[in-house]
């Protein structure tokens, strides 16, 4: 191995694909039954975090820099000066297996720039994945990245041996896709979407006939957005999610605060700073989607545009809908309790257990973990009442904020300091 | 009732016989403390108890009864955690659970089964940690090698994750602090206590000792990390967070060749 070589290419290439944010590594059912290498059967792992407080979990790379399109968000566009480079596939198969040997990784996240054509990329990035599971007798996780426009087969064929397949709609409005990829079209990134999610939906119904029915892409599809690019609202990116997770039986969307990396004057300018607590409101609003049974439409709506950056979206919308609380801990059922700021779901399930044996009062509220100093308004439990009741909710929000110790707090301070 | 100290063998099993003798000879337990440590009651009787196989099955058996595999698993892990004073935590618990007829393990509002899982999830997090962090180094001899000091006593339960994820390699995880390993030879994972050089090193260490390539590895990874990073999002405090400090020294990327 020309180590200096590789090294110089490992730099390139790692940092062109680090804008990509999907990290995850779970989900997917790859057991080491033959004394190979690796297991994906259980939690994926995060063996280390970036600086910048990520997720490190799996050996994310282009294949190659090279591009032929030149989309104004992206840095690795035709129009960007920087230095190219390309792997060979026995290369990144090797850099896999060995940074794998040594626990450093989860498996192996390639995307690529486009060389030549869709499917020519397409095809160079299947062959490094059944490289490594045909040769290596590799178990790992493989996420591989769809490039819009690569064709049925090869959509069909990416799926077997990777576990998570991924096209990015980068943009959340077709009319931003427009103004920032003109040479890209919205159905290049639904096509190989629609084809690994009828592909999964194929797997699933022949597998329970017959066993040895080839796994197919078995920790499901994901995509990202770039938010903040193209002045989108929270609506317009959360619609496009929910639109995503309903029709397309997406298992994660991601949403990237977008970096500025060029003074292209349809986007924001370089040193404009990257909409971090949008981008973690837009996380918080998924999860409330996902896992605590919220529709989209409850979130955000036309009288509701965009999330409130000072409170996160679950307080946000149990002030906006006062006359649900308080509720009694003790008696009010799961879904209406997922819904009051400050219990998350696993206090949630602790609660559920805890009051079979006994009412539960503050005391045992604080100590099974739940955030009181935003819960105790919501709610009422076996003790004298604390909420207050004739409180406007424009006052509640101030008087949260005033008590929360949240590193923004300083942020949105709507006090003035003196000094 | 007898008011008495129980001081055992510092096992699991040990711990279990502890329960049974309790049970048995209906005392009141003040303490319950590993060989080698005092006591901090002045006037209560000591009891040396020792380990009988017979007692611990059917200890074991009567936990798996009142328990789930979960709460069983709660037992042993906040066992593992080795916080002084946990075994009379534990035996509190066990004693909670053996009188009442629910299923007392989910009670959340009672002192000991709340602290209880609070110790085992803190050796739970200790145990994804050292699944993370641990970095295996190639020795000469084709041994991937890797040196550990958990806070809590994790060998015993990460064992099972290396073992079906590396099949194919021989691998060795030694902890430092407890002066104890395990060695998988590509049969069976075994425990070993030996004598390790001095310039082995956690990260880096004494090129001598490793095989042809092994330190670019390390650079490379190293090299890897430092590519990720998107310098306009840094954020130091949630890094610190995620890789608390005190493992730096076993990550290459953290600590790289010292």
């Amino acid at each position: 191995m020309d180590f200096d070589r590789i090294k110089e290419k490992l730099n390139i290439l790692a940092d062109a694909a680090k804008y990509d944010v999907s990290c995850s590594s779970s989900g997917s059912k790859r057991t080491n039954t033959k004394k190979g290498l690796g297991d994906s059967s259980g939690m994926g792992i995060c063996h280390s975090y970036t600086q910048d407080g990520r997720c490190v979990s799996l050996l994310k790379i282009l294949l190659t820099n090279h591009c032929i399109f030149d989309c104004a968000y992206c840095v690795t566009r035709k129009s960007n000066d920087i230095k190219r480079a390309a792997f060979k596939v026995q290369e990144v198969v090797d850099l896999t297996i060995s940074f794998y040997r040594r626990n450093y990784i989860e498996g192996l996240f390639l995307s690529s720039g486009i060389f030549k054509s869709p499917d020519h990329t397409m095809e160079r990035l299947i062959r490094v994945a059944k490289k490594l599971r045909e040769e290596e007798n590799f178990n790992g996780y493989i996420h591989l990245k769809s490039i819009p426009g690569a064709s049925d087969e090869l959509m069909r064929e990416a799926g077997l041996y990777a576990d998570r397949l991924s096209v990015n709609i980068e943009i959340p409005t077709k009319s931003g896709l427009k103004l920032l990829a003109p040479e890209k079209k919205h159905e290049d990134f639904m096509k190989p979407m629609e084809k690994v999610k009828n592909e999964i939906i194929q797997y699933k119904s022949e597998s329970k006939l017959i066993k040895s029915t080839p796994k197919y892409a078995p920790a499901g599809q994901s995509t990202q957005m770039i938010v903040g690019a193209t002045g989108e609202s929270d609506r317009d990116i959360m619609y496009s999610s929910a639109f995503f997770y309903k029709n397309y039986n997406m298992k994660r969307v991601y949403y990237s605060g977008y970096v500025p990396i060029s003074n292209d004057p349809r986007l924001p300018a370089l040193g404009t700073q990257v909409p971090m607590m949008r981008e973690n409101r837009l996380y918080q609003t998924d999860w409330l989607m996902r896992f605590y049974g919220y529709d989209v439409r409850e979130l955000l709506n036309n009288d509701f545009q965009h999330l409130e950056m000072d409170i996160d979206p679950k307080l946000s919308y149990a002030l906006r809908n006062r006359h649900l609380f308080p509720v009694d801990i003790n008696k009010v059922d799961r879904q209406l309790l997922l819904r009051v700021p400050g219990i998350g779901l696993k206090s949630v399930n602790k609660i559920l257990q805890a009051r079979k044996f006994r009412k539960l009062n503050w005391e045992h509220l604080q100590k099974i973990g739940i955030s009181m100093n935003r819960a105790k308004y919501f709610i009422t439990c076996d003790a004298r009442e604390k909420e207050l009741k004739d409180v406007s909710s424009e006052n509640l929000k101030q008087l949260i904020i005033q008590n929360s110790f949240s590193k923004y707090r300083k942020e949105f301070n709507q006090q003035l300091s003196l000094f | 009732m007898k008011s008495v100290v129980l001081k055992y063998d510092g096992s699991f099993p040990g711990f279990l016989t502890c329960v049974f003798n309790a049970y048995e000879q209906k005392l009141e337990i003040t303490e319950i403390i590993p060989e080698g440590e005092d006591q901090k009651q002045l006037f209560s009787e000591t009891l040396e108890v020792i380990t009988e196989d017979f007692k611990v099955q059917r200890v074991l058996k009567s936990l798996k009864k009142k328990l789930s595999s979960n709460g069983v698993k709660r037992l042993y892990y906040s066992f593992l955690s080795e916080i002084p004073g946990i075994e009379l935590k534990m035996y509190d618990m066990i004693r909670y659970v053996y009188s009442s007829q629910e299923k007392a393990e989910l009670d959340y509002s009672h002192p000991s089964v709340l602290d209880i899982s609070k110790a085992a999830k803190q050796v739970g997090r200790e145990k994804h940690r050292m699944e993370a962090f641990i970095r295996f180094r190639l020795t000469k001899d084709d041994l991937y090698f890797a040196v550990i000091e958990p806070d809590f006593n994790v060998l015993p339960v990460i064992t099972k994750h290396f073992k079906s994820r590396y099949a194919d390699q021989r691998w060795l995880i030694y902890d430092l602090k407890r002066k104890l390993g395990v060695h998988y030879d590509l049969q069976k994972a075994e425990y070993v206590s030996m004598e390790l050089p001095e310039d082995i090193g956690i990260s880096g260490g004494n090129p001598d000792y490793f095989a042809e390539g092994e330190i670019y590895f390390q650079h490379l990874w190293k090299e890897y990390f430092d590519s990720t990073n998107i310098k306009s999002r840094v954020n130091m405090r949630l890094h610190i967070q995620h890789v608390p400090k005190r493992y730096w020294k076993y990550l290459s990327e953290k600590s790289p060749f010292a």
